[in-house]
């Protein structure tokens, strides 16, 4: 009897894999900036910083199956948090970056709590409504944020004399703030609380039948979710030296949800790769035309029409085919 | 033992009665069969009973705790475990890993976020148990969307089981099944725990006299008799609105 064939995305929960492809890629991004200038090392760990926010938000939106529109909102709490801890308070970096995860942290309850009691369209408007909230407070609040003008002027983290000024060092924080990432994610998706919220995305009747506190478990989602989003806007205020309203602007949420779809919803790497895929189409058309969001908007409906499964659903199914041949 | 106790239910929508002045109770190990023809509100009083619903007036009573205003999951986890009549199943998940969430939900721990899901044995062995129970072990690997409708409905009843309820709707677990597959289903059900107080719908007539040690027949959302199966079977009323001539 043969085994159906089990739809990459978005129904496995990773078990173990082989990890060939996770190997291939840190051996790569190791060699990465001795390999290239100063200006790809730069790409690529602006990169690693969006893909933290992307594979975030892919915890909520993929195995969730919690679409948030709001999802800069954690981004770019966590991005102001460190630079006032900094700029305002004088604290260490380093501290500001605890500060940063506990207050996107804080954030994701306090708005989290609103928006878990609905779904579907009514969770998407509501998480956008936050997010536009926050923006315009970053904007108004002059006295703190600075406004539009943002916030700079905080030093980097610094530890036995090596400093994030330098970019290299820089792309490797990074790089380590991206495994960690990765790992942590899975971990949480392969526990008893990852399976519950998959089971919560494909069945939310069946799942209060069985007991579960569904809202709870959509909070706590949210809470992780946010936490990382903040991380990765702490670092992202760290890589860039300043940070303004635009972090949190729906654009920003905009381009997360983009990432998420294009590199394959509920699969933590594929939002990764759209992250990557993303930033470099920004890169590279953008030094061509203007209009480099009308070839983004193209890329992104032929990808919704054709790989609805996204970049890596599309690269995993050709694989499989590739070895059923 | 009462472990379910339904008292005075009242449920209408605008000036369609659905639920009137409905009173049963549940022992354990009793099965008790609601009947009645389509649109008599046998769904709809086991949706007031798994909170699906909320009645407008009269109590649901689960072991004796007042569960009528609460959430599902609070009633679930008071021992109520229910299927559907359409399935509600994790579609694109194994047939194991629906049983297992089920086992989850009640002797798992769904906020731990470290330990591996698949390390906690204790609750993979129980998920494995039921399914020998219900006789889904060799489809345990396969998907749901993958398994025949007939399976999907004792996938249902094992999913519901998962948690160890002490009492169990089963909305139409035969509905939409062949003569072979409701035959199975009956030993089955037969083979459940013994101390499981069972309330479930039925309209196949030989499945309800062949399981039930007890019958309550709803007519227009009202009780019309309740009773045990032999008596229920010469019920003057029943035959008239409902049996017609089939016994």
């Amino acid at each position: 009897m043969s085994v159906p064939r089990v739809d990459p995305l978005p129904t496995r929960i990773p078990g173990r894999k082989p990890l060939v492809g996770e190997f291939a890629f840190f051996v790569i991004a190791l060699a990465w900036p001795f390999l290239v200038g100063s200006y790809g090392t730069g790409l690529i760990t602006e990169t690693l910083i969006f893909a933290i926010a992307a594979m975030s938000l892919d915890l909520l939106m993929g195995y969730g199956g919690l679409v948030s529109f709001g999802h800069a909102a954690f981004f770019g709490v966590g991005a102001y948090a460190l630079a006032l801890s900094g700029v305002k308070l004088g604290l260490n970096p380093w501290a500001g970056i605890l500060i940063a995860v506990v207050t996107s942290a804080v954030a994701a309850l306090v708005i989290g709590y609103f928006c878990v009691r609905v779904s579907g369209v009514a969770f998407f408007m509501l998480t956008l409504a936050f997010g536009q909230l926050l923006y315009s407070g970053a904007v108004k609040w002059r006295g703190i944020t600075g406004g539009s003008d943002g916030v700079g002027g905080f030093a980097r983290p610094q530890l036995a004399g090596v400093s994030l000024d330098d970019p290299m060092y820089m792309y490797f924080a990074c790089l380590l703030a991206f495994a960690l990432s990765l790992w942590l994610l899975r971990r949480i998706i392969g526990s008893q609380f990852g399976h519950a919220l998959v089971g919560l995305r494909e069945n939310e009747t069946r799942m209060r039948a069985l007991g579960y506190s569904t809202d709870r478990l959509k909070l706590c989602a949210f809470v992780i979710s946010g936490m990382f989003a903040g991380f990765s806007g702490a670092l992202y205020a760290i890589y860039n030296s300043f940070i303004s309203p635009d972090a949190l602007s729906f654009a920003q949420s905009g381009m997360f949800l983009l990432m998420v779809v294009l590199g394959g919803v509920g699969s933590l790497v594929g939002p990764a790769i759209g992250a990557a895929v993303f930033l470099l189409m920004k890169q590279f058309v953008s030094s061509h035309t203007e209009h480099w969001l009308l070839i983004v908007g193209l890329v992104f409906i032929c990808c919704v029409m054709f790989f609805r499964s996204g970049i890596y659903g599309f690269l995993k199914q050709w694989r499989e085919r590739g070895a059923r041949a | 033992m009462t472990l379910l106790r339904v008292e005075n239910l009242q449920k209408s929508f605008g000036s369609l009665n659905v639920t009137r002045d409905v009173t049963l109770d549940v022992q354990a190990g009793e099965k008790h069969v609601i009947i009645g023809p389509n649109g008599a509100g046998k769904t709809s009083l086991i949706n007031q009973i798994g909170g699906q619903m909320m009645p407008d007036s009269g109590r649901v009573l689960i072991d004796g705790v007042d569960a009528t205003r609460l959430a599902p999951e609070q009633r679930a986890r008071l021992g109520l475990g229910r299927t559907f009549q359409k399935n509600t199943l994790f579609q694109r998940l194994s047939v194991f890993e629906n049983v297992r969430l089920g086992v989850q939900a009640r002797f798992g721990n769904s906020f731990d976020l470290a330990q591996k899901a698949d390390s906690r044995t204790d609750v993979n062995a129980r998920a494995r148990e039921v399914l020998d129970l219900l006789r889904l072990t060799a489809l345990a690997e396969r998907r749901v969307a993958s398994i025949s409708y007939g399976d999907q409905r004792q996938l249902e009843i094992a999913v519901a089981l998962a948690g160890d309820p002490r009492i169990l709707l089963l909305d139409e677990p035969t509905s939409g099944l062949s003569p072979a597959e409701t035959g199975q289903l009956i030993e089955i059900i037969r083979s459940l725990p013994a101390r499981l107080g069972i309330l479930m719908i039925e309209h196949d007539m030989e499945v309800v006299f062949s399981l039930a040690d007890h019958i309550t027949v709803l007519y227009y959302g009202e009780v019309l008799a309740s009773d045990k199966p032999e008596a229920v079977a010469v019920n003057e009323r029943v035959r008239e609105v409902y049996l017609g001539a089939s016994i």
